[in-house]
C-alpha cells in the first residue's frame, strides 16, 4: 500500500526559508502570491494489505521519525 | 572520571572533544554509533558535526542509532550526558531535552566567537563556573535557532534549565547579541535533573590559548 506524505512546519513557527522564497517570487513580479511555507514530501509503500494496519505504521513513522512534532505537523494520504 | 564520546558519520568534532577532555585527565574512549552498549562511563558526549549529512533534520538519524538507546539509559541513570552544537541537536531530536533547534533566523551558517552568560551554575557541568560568569566561546553553525511551545518555555524557566544564553561582551541579553533568533537568547539548556547539557557553542575549541581562548576549560573543571 502506498503514501504520501507531506511534512510542514507548524504555523506558529517561523519559515526564514520560505520568507525567503517568498521575496524572490516578488521580485519576479508575481505579486498575487504569498503566505508560502515550505515542507517536505515522502512517498512509501507498506507491506501490509489492511489499509487501518498500514496507516497505522506510516502515522508511526511519521510521529517517530519523518516529522518532529515539536515543530512540525504531517498529512498522509494513501495513494496506492 | 571515565568519558564516551560517540562518533557518528559525519562527526567532526569527536577528536576535538576528546583532546580537551584528556587535557583534563578524563579517560576518554570512542565509541561507534552502531555500539550496542557503552564502556563503563560517567560522562557521554555527543560530539558537534554534520552526522548523516545533516539529512532529513540535524540529529533526526543520529538520534535513532542503536548506540542511543544506551545513552538514553545512562541519562535516565542519571549518568551525564553532554551535547555539543549537533550533539544539542541529537539530544533535542531524542527527547532528553525539550524544545528543537531551527535554521538560523538570517538562514546563514555562523562561524565567529560569540558571548555567553552562564545563567546556571549549579549543574555538574557549570559548578565551577562564577555565577553570571561572561565567556567567550565560538559558535559554528547553520541550525542553532532554538524554538520551544510556550509551556516549554515555561517549564525550562521554572526548573531552572536555562544554563547559557547569547549576550554581548558586557553580559546584556539583548537582540543585537542574539546571532541566530534563538528564544530568550537560548545558547544552551539542561533537563530538569541537571546531568543533561546540550549547548551550540563549542567550548572544546576554547581550552588553549594557543586556540584563541580558554573560556571553555569551566566546563570540563566543572565535571572532574
Amino acid at each position: 500500500m502506498k503514501f504520501e506524505i507531506f511534512v510542514t512546519l507548524k504555523k506558529e513557527v517561523l519559515d526564514p526559508q520560505g520568507k525567503a522564497v517568498e521575496g524572490a517570487i516578488q521580485n519576479l513580479g508575481l505579486s498575487n502570491i504569498s503566505n508560502i511555507r515550505q515542507g517536505k514530501y515522502f512517498t512509501l509503500e507498506v507491506n501490509d494489505s489492511n489499509e487501518e494496519k498500514a496507516t497505522q505504521q506510516a502515522e508511526e513513522a511519521c510521529k517517530k521519525l519523518l516529522a518532529n512534532l515539536t515543530i512540525e505537523e504531517y498529512s498522509i494520504k494513501k495513494i496506492g | 572520571m571515565k568519558a564516551s564520546v560517540i562518533v557518528f558519520p559525519g562527526s567532526n568534532c569527536d577528536r576535538d572533544v576528546q583532546v580537551a577532555l584528556e587535557k583534563f585527565q578524563i579517560d576518554t574512549t570512542m565509541v561507534w554509533h552502531q555500539e550496542t552498549s557503552l564502556p563503563k562511563s560517567d560522562l557521554v558526549v555527543l560530539p558537534g558535526g554534520f552526522s548523516y549529512g545533516d539529512y532529513l533534520r540535524c540529529g533526526s538519524m543520529a538520534s535513532k542509532s542503536k548506540v542511543m538507546n544506551e545513552v538514553i539509559k545512562h541519562a535516565k541513570d542519571g549518568g551525564y550526558v553532554f551535547g555539543i552544537c549537533n550533539g544539542f541537536q541529537i539530544l533535542t531530536e531524542t527527547g532528553l531535552l525539550p524544545g528543537a533547534l531551527l535554521r538560523n533566523s538570517k538562514l546563514k551558517f555562523i562561524c565567529k566567537n560569540v558571548f555567553i552568560k552562564t545563567t546556571n551554575n549549579q549543574t555538574a557541568f557549570t559548578k565551577k563556573i562564577p555565577e553570571n560568569k561572561i565567556l567567550s566561546i565560538p559558535i559554528a553553525h547553520n541550525e542553532g535557532n532554538y524554538f520551544a511551545s510556550k509551556e516549554e518555555i515555561q517549564s525550562l524557566k521554572e526548573h531552572n534549565q536555562i544554563v547559557f544564553q547569547y549576550c554581548d561582551e558586557e553580559g546584556n541579553i539583548s537582540g543585537e547579541s542574539n546571532p541566530n533568533g534563538s528564544f530568550l537568547n537560548i545558547a544552551g539548556i539542561s533537563n530538569q535533573n541537571k546531568n543533561v547539557l546540550g549547548m551550540m557553542p563549542h567550548p572544546e575549541r576554547s581550552i588553549d590559548q594557543l586556540l584563541g581562548g580558554v573560556d571553555g576549560q569551566g566546563i570540563f573543571q566543572s565535571l572532574l
